[in-house]
């Protein structure tokens, strides 16, 4: 293993400790236990919106945390949800009065861990909804697993929802544009490499050469299928297509097209990407009305992909384009 | 050979399963590569780390305080699944067995059928998903009566074999549940820690 570290057990303390000094008029981090809230929380009479997971998936959720975004975020150790004494407090500590919306991804230890924050803190007093995303096509049939992964989904309804709150919407109102939301954005990943877990040392499968896996989730874990590997546009018509077919997307759809990358793909190698995305979205008739291309919600150093489509109506654009001011997402302000 | 579990034993059941977990930290970790995230041996060992210093900072008066004081400090230190999983199994042994000070055969049996329905409400697994379930099910099942030491190394041993049962099995639930028929082959990590908690159960009360 070979890694920009100082010892496995630091890493997350100390990025957290990095992110302090980075942005100290954005972001406050508070310990023991654990959490990022935004500098001017709780902002009184708003909503607040609460995400959390492992860490290892830098900037999600860390680095969404601000004025037009997250109220706080709970970052776990490196893939290991983070635990509910981490979520109850920081509810309470963004709670403005108004009630907490969390946005929890749709992976066994990070529902369970939210569940009995949510718990916790609805027996304090504060009101709490709950939205899982579960936005990952390669996972089929729910039947015989625990369910479609929460991914890339998972940073457009903090950046919209984010929004809704900060204009001043209920509760009520902010939970379910979460979950519409999550009901019109899929997504299919894709990687090259394996990463490696610090404090696992070596990485957590392996991928020749020539092989690629797809139909990843967010932590490393191998996906559905490992084929021979394709030249990129062959890679993105396989991730396009069945998330096109799952809404499924139609002619005359809104979409923003969201093409991110694992952690450990370069920049060009995204637009590569995107270049192609973006054609094929055309040629099924779909209007792609917003983007984003970049590493958002990576994996490690993982070198691969995930392609992201949401259907969006006027009012999702709007709060899209709303202001946000974040370590990792900024405009409009 | 005890005839019961009282809070010395069961404190030192704790110490050494957190010896145990340390140990075997690497190997759980192994397990859980292919069909996890490389997790389970590292969280596990800080849980019953924390849990072992709590109950030494402050001793509890029960077995249920005691049962209690470890899930809490497993929900709130080990995190993934099994952090609200392994915390909801004491927590729920915890209610079972509130201001006793010494727990027979049966009051065992008792406390861990009921950390067992409490893991299968909060996870949502059955018997044959490779989870946890297949070695905890087996393993009350076993503690059906004899002497406590002789039934806790069956109950230990049926939890082996519920374990080693978890290797050709496809995973239903959690994130191996994600690699379909690329999970059989490999046994469950979680299988494999219910196995080792109850094993050193049994060798602390042997």
């Amino acid at each position: 293993m070979k890694k920009l570290i100082n010892a496995p057990d630091a890493v997350v303390d100390e990025a957290l400790d990095g992110m302090a000094a980075a942005h100290p008029g954005l972001i406050k981090v508070v310990r023991n236990p654990n959490y990022v809230i935004r500098a001017d929380a709780p902002v009184r009479g708003k909503v607040a919106v609460i995400s959390g997971g492992g860490s290892g998936h830098e900037p999600m959720h860390g680095g969404f945390v601000g004025r037009g975004m997250l109220d706080a975020a709970c970052p776990g150790a490196v893939f290991t949800s983070p635990t509910p004494d981490q979520m109850l407090e920081a509810t309470k500590a963004v709670d403005g009065g108004a009630g907490v919306l969390h946005i929890v991804k749709n992976y066994t230890g990070d529902v369970m861990n939210f569940e009995m924050a949510a718990d916790l803190a609805k027996a304090e007093g504060i009101d709490v909804e709950s939205v899982v995303i579960n936005d990952d096509v390669a996972v089929k049939d729910s039947t015989w697993t625990a369910g479609r992964r929460g991914v890339a989904t998972t940073v457009l309804a903090e950046k919209i929802c984010g929004a809704a709150a900060e204009a001043g919407r209920k509760l009520a109102d902010v939970t379910a544009l979460c979950r519409k939301v999550n009901d019109n954005g899929r997504t299919m990943g894709m990687a090259l490499t394996a990463c490696t877990v610090p404090h696992a040392g070596k990485p957590s499968f392996t991928l020749a050469e020539d092989e690629m896996e797809i139909g990843i989730g967010i932590h490393g874990e191998p996906g559905r299928q490992r084929v021979k590997i394709e030249p990129a546009d062959r890679i993105v018509e396989m991730l396009m297509t069945p998330v096109i077919e799952d809404l499924p997307f139609k002619a005359g759809d809104d979409v923003l097209l969201f093409v991110n990358g694992m952690g450990g793909t370069p920049l060009v190698e995204l637009y590569v990407l995107y270049r192609k995305a973006h054609e094929i979205a055309e040629k099924h008739g779909l209007r792609v009305v917003r983007n984003l291309v970049g590493s958002y919600i990576t994996s490690l150093e993982m070198a691969g992909t995930s392609i992201t489509l949401l259907k969006m109506d006027a009012d999702m654009v709007s709060l899209w384009d709303a202001p946000v001011v974040t370590p990792a997402l900024r405009w409009g302000a | 050979m005890p005839d019961v579990l009282d809070i010395a034993l069961l404190t030192s059941w704790i110490d050494r399963t957190a010896a145990v977990l340390e140990r075997e930290k690497a190997y759980l970790t192994e397990l859980d590569a292919p069909i996890g995230d490389s997790d389970h041996g590292m969280n596990m060992a800080r849980g019953f780390a924390a849990a072992n210093a709590k109950l030494g900072a402050t001793p509890p008066g029960d077995v249920g305080a005691l049962f209690k004081t470890v899930g809490m400090a497993l929900i709130s230190t080990v995190g993934g699944a099994a952090g609200p999983l392994y915390g909801t199994l004491f927590v729920q042994a915890g209610v079972k067995s509130a201001g006793k000070a010494s727990l027979d055969l049966a009051g065992w049996r008792d406390c861990l059928a009921a950390g067992l329905a409490g893991i299968v409400q909060r996870g949502k697994a059955e018997p044959g998903d490779k989870t946890m379930v297949d070695a905890l099910t087996p393993a009350v099942a076993a503690l059906d009566g004899g002497g406590l030491s002789a039934a806790l190394a069956a109950s230990a041993e049926a939890a082996e074999q519920g374990m080693k049962a978890t290797i050709p099995l496809v995973a239903r639930k959690g994130r191996a549940s994600y690699l379909g028929e690329r999970s059989a082959g490999h046994q469950d990590p979680g299988a494999t820690s219910s196995w080792m908690l109850l094993k050193a159960l049994a060798e602390t009360a042997a």
